[in-house]
Order: C-alpha cells, then structure tokens, then sequence
C-alpha cells in the first residue's frame, strides 16, 4: 500500500546537503540539546597539533562524539586522559561532512563534581539557615596567643610554611600540632576529634584548621557537617586556612576568622615580632619622658614654693620699706629741682626787668648824664650855673665840660648839652 | 598605699606589654606622688626589658597532643599520606 502510494505520487528526493541541513537546524532549535551537561567517560582522546580536542564520551550504551575547540581547550583546568569519567556541558550540533552530530563542548568538570557542588549549596543554605555562619557569632582572635593549637597533616608542607612564620613573627607562643589525615574517610571524624581533644585538654587560644591546595575532592572533609558544627563549636576562635584563595569550604564559612592559606592562616594567628619591639621601644620612650615630665613639673611647683615662701618672709617687709623709702627720697628730690627752677626763673625775670631799667644801658644808646663832680645828678637847666663844671657821664667814661650859658624853655635845648 | 606587683620574670609577654601600657599611661596623668612615680618607672623599666628579653630570646616551641582516651578507643588508623 506504501509503496503503491510512492509509485503513485512520486515526490522530489532530498539532496543529502539538505536534508543534513533541515537536521541541523532541527538539533539547533531545540533548547535541551544546546545548553547540556552530559556525563561519560572520555575514549579516543586526540589532540591534533591544530590545538582542538576531539573525544568520544561513552557510557556501557552508548557515544557520543566531542569537540572542544582551541580556545576552549587553552582554558580547561581538568587535565584529560582516557577513561576519566567527566561531565562536560555543550551543544549538540551536526558536522555535515560526516553527517555526525556531536557535542561542542564549553565547559567540563570531573564526574561527581557537579553533584557534590548541589550537596554543597545545600548543606551550606541549611546551616545557614540555622545561624552557624552568623557573623554575630564571630569570636575575635587574641592579639597575643599564647598557645596556639594546629589541626592539619603532621607531614603536609602547610605545616612547615606554619611553623616557619610563626617562629619568624612571634616565636612566644607554643604550638600543640593536633595531627589528622586531611582527605579521605577519616579525615572529617579525625579533625573534629582534634578540634574537641585541643579545646578540652590544651585551652589554647586560638587553632588553625589548616590544608593545602587541592581539588574540591580533596577539599571534602571541610564540608562535612561535623567538621563545620566542631568549629562553630569550639571553645578557642578558629582560623581556617584551606586550600588556595580561591577555594571556600563550610569550614571557612563557620570558621571566626577564614584566611586564604595555611601560610595566610598562621600570618592572622600571630603579631609581629618586629612590630610589637617597635611598640616597646615606643612604650619605653613614652615612659622616660613621662618621668621627666613629672620631675619638671615638681621642680616648676618648687620654684613656686619658694617664690609664695619669699613673698611671706620678713625679709620682704624690710625690702618693701626700703624701696618706699628709695620712692620718697626720689620724689622729693625731684620736687626740690623743680620748686628751685621756679626760682631762678622768676630771679631771670626780675634781672632782665632790672637790666631794662639800669642807666648805663640808657648811655649805651647815645645818652649822656650831667652831674657835679661831687655827684649829684643834673636834670633841670637851672640846677647848673654858667662856669661851672659838669662831668657828662658816656657808656664808656665821661667828659668833663664847662657850662657856657643857661637857656630854658622857650629855645628846645641841645640834647643833653653834649657840646664839648 | 603601692600596690604589690607580680615578679617580672613570672609575667607572659602579653600580661607584661599590658601592664607596661597601663603604667605608662597612668604615669603620663601624673596623677601620683614623686616617689610613687618613680617607682612606677622602675617598675616600667623592668618590664620593658623582660618584654625584650621574650622577644629577642623566644624558641618556638612545638608538642605533639597525644592521643586522646577516645582515640585510644577506637580502632587507630593510619594517616593518609598527602
């Protein structure tokens, strides 16, 4: 019946370009195949000099081909090799030249990852959600631990980076090594054992939960629930060093303080030597200049002892009336010069009056005075009588005249009766 | 009445550091009598140089904790080699 209906409407056939085409945009328009993880074991591994890889993954049933290409595979972190069981996430699309479909593959993680990173979260969003990573809950760490108390692997070098930094900074303290397995089976039941037996028996004032680098498999026993509640538990504040800085485990979340390394962790747990000699050099300054200060200070409150003491003594009366007296005796001294400058200013006065009124200035300005040689002073004609003998006295000396004649009023006499 | 003082020698770093810290600020408030002072700076002295002295002398000192009654209990297993 089928094939009488394909006789009877025979219809064009498909180039296989087309028809590879038409499946390939059907794989590509289907949103599960473009963005998948799928998990299998890695066969046929090939990494030809072009830089991409190709693999079949493969399960008991089934294969499928991969490509990852150069720029991709320059960036993996996971190194390849068959039979590793990985899980690798991609699309799928076709090679039309094989007519293959294949996985390009983006992304790729160990086996097992992928699932232990849900357990991850969720554990971690549980215990959140009852507190322990609370940071209220963060105890602070002692500035100068006296005994420090280290879980880590007594033969890992994380121990010795440790051990080194803390002799280099603060070699005070004393570390109790509390040895564990740090992967495998054990290594959760023997941190937490070591966190409990430390608090109880050592009291130390800090421990450092510690492990080198490694994968998230190796990193497991710090997410493990007993671990992350022994922290939270502790007595003593915790510092967590594990892993690389890139790494986070539940411990380092429930831990007081999370460091990025071992060598981070031990840097946090102890102060530095040199700084705290610096501080004590500080302190021992502060404390000289503190006693200087104070006997400046009680040599200042002396001087003013004895200066309060100096003004209260008798001596300071004595003193006091002297200089009184010194006061007294310059005042009047000055009142005394000065009254007697009064004076002499008055006695100037009265001499320049005096010399105003002396005759002999009167003579100095051409005037002459008649007197009788017995001296008595002519000063009306009719005092002289004609013959006699007049001496007219000059500024410098006098002349010794005879009177010729008399003549008074009306005739205006010569001036003085000068005429020799 | 002076206080009566731990011997040097018995003091940590950490309880002598405070107590020098403590010292030296009560002695910058001047607060005490001469002779008081002074003994607070000898006092101060002695523990500048014992804090010196743990900082120049120290030894790290490491111990192993020893295996615990519980552990003893247990079936002890060995350490997985890193």
């Amino acid at each position: 019946m089928a094939l009488e209906q394909l006789d009877l409407f025979p219809r064009t056939a498909l180039s296989v370009s087309a028809l590879t085409q038409y499946l390939r945009t059907l794989l590509e328009s289907d949103d599960l195949l473009q963005d998948v993880w799928v998990q299998g074991e890695i066969s046929n591994l090939s990494r030809p000099t072009s830089g991409h890889i190709y693999f079949t993954l493969k399960d008991e049933y089934a294969a499928l081909r991969c490509v990852i290409w150069r720029a991709q595979a320059q960036r993996l972190r996971v190194a390849l090799q068959n039979g590793l069981a990985i899980e690798a996430h991609g699309y799928i699309s076709l090679y039309e030249r094989d007519g293959q479909y294949q996985l390009y593959v983006d992304a790729l993680r160990l086996a097992g990852e992928g699932l232990l990173f849900q357990e991850f979260l969720r554990l971690k969003a549980r215990l959140e959600a009852e507190g322990l990573f609370e940071p209220t809950r963060k105890r602070p760490i002692p500035a100068f631990p006296q005994r420090i108390g280290l879980v880590t692997s007594p033969t890992g070098a994380a121990l010795q980076d440790m051990l080194n930094i803390i002799r280099q900074r603060y070699p005070l303290v004393e570390i109790v090594l509390a040895p564990v397995s740090v992967q495998g089976e054990e290594a959760a039941s023997e941190v937490v054992r070591a966190i409990a037996d430390l608090n109880q028996r050592e009291r130390p004032s800090l421990i450092i939960v510690a492990r080198g680098g490694g994968s998230l498999e190796d990193l497991w026993a710090f997410n493990d629930e007993r671990v992350v509640r022994a922290i939270a538990a502790s007595q003593a504040p915790i510092i967590t060093g594990i892993g690389h800085e890139t790494d986070f485990t539940l411990a380092d979340f429930a831990a007081d303080l999370r460091a990025p390394t071992p060598s981070a962790a031990a840097m946090l747990a102890t102060p530095d030597g040199a700084e705290l000699q610096h501080k004590v050099r500080q302190l021992e300054r502060r404390l000289a200049s503190a006693l200087e200060a104070r006997v400046q200070e009680e040599k200042h409150r002396l001087l003013l002892l004895r200066q309060r003491l100096e003004r209260a003594s008798p001596l300071r009366r004595v003193r006091e009336d002297r200089q009184r007296l010194d006061y007294l005796s310059t005042w009047a001294a000055h009142h005394i010069t000065s009254a007697l400058r009064l004076r002499r200013l008055h006695l100037q006065g009265l001499q320049a009056r005096l010399e105003s009124l002396n005759p002999r200035a009167v003579l100095a300005r051409g005037y002459a005075i008649l007197q009788r040689p017995d001296g008595q002073t002519v000063q009306r004609v009719h005092q002289a009588a004609a013959g006699e003998i007049l001496h007219a006295h000059l500024a410098d000396g006098y002349l010794s005249t005879r009177v010729e004649s008399l003549h008074p009023h009306p005739p205006p006499p010569p001036e003085g009766g000068t005429h020799a | 009445m002076p206080e009566p003082w731990k011997a040097v020698e018995s003091l940590s770093y950490e309880e002598a550091y405070a107590e020098l810290e403590q010292l030296v600020q009560r002695l910058e408030s001047g607060q005490q009598s001469l002779e008081e002072a002074i003994r607070l700076f000898e006092r101060g002295q002695a523990l500048i140089r014992h804090c010196q002295a743990l900082l120049d002398q120290a030894e790290l000192r490491v111990r192993e904790l020893g295996p615990s009654a519980a552990l003893e209990d247990e079936s002890p297993e060995e350490e997985a080699p890193l």
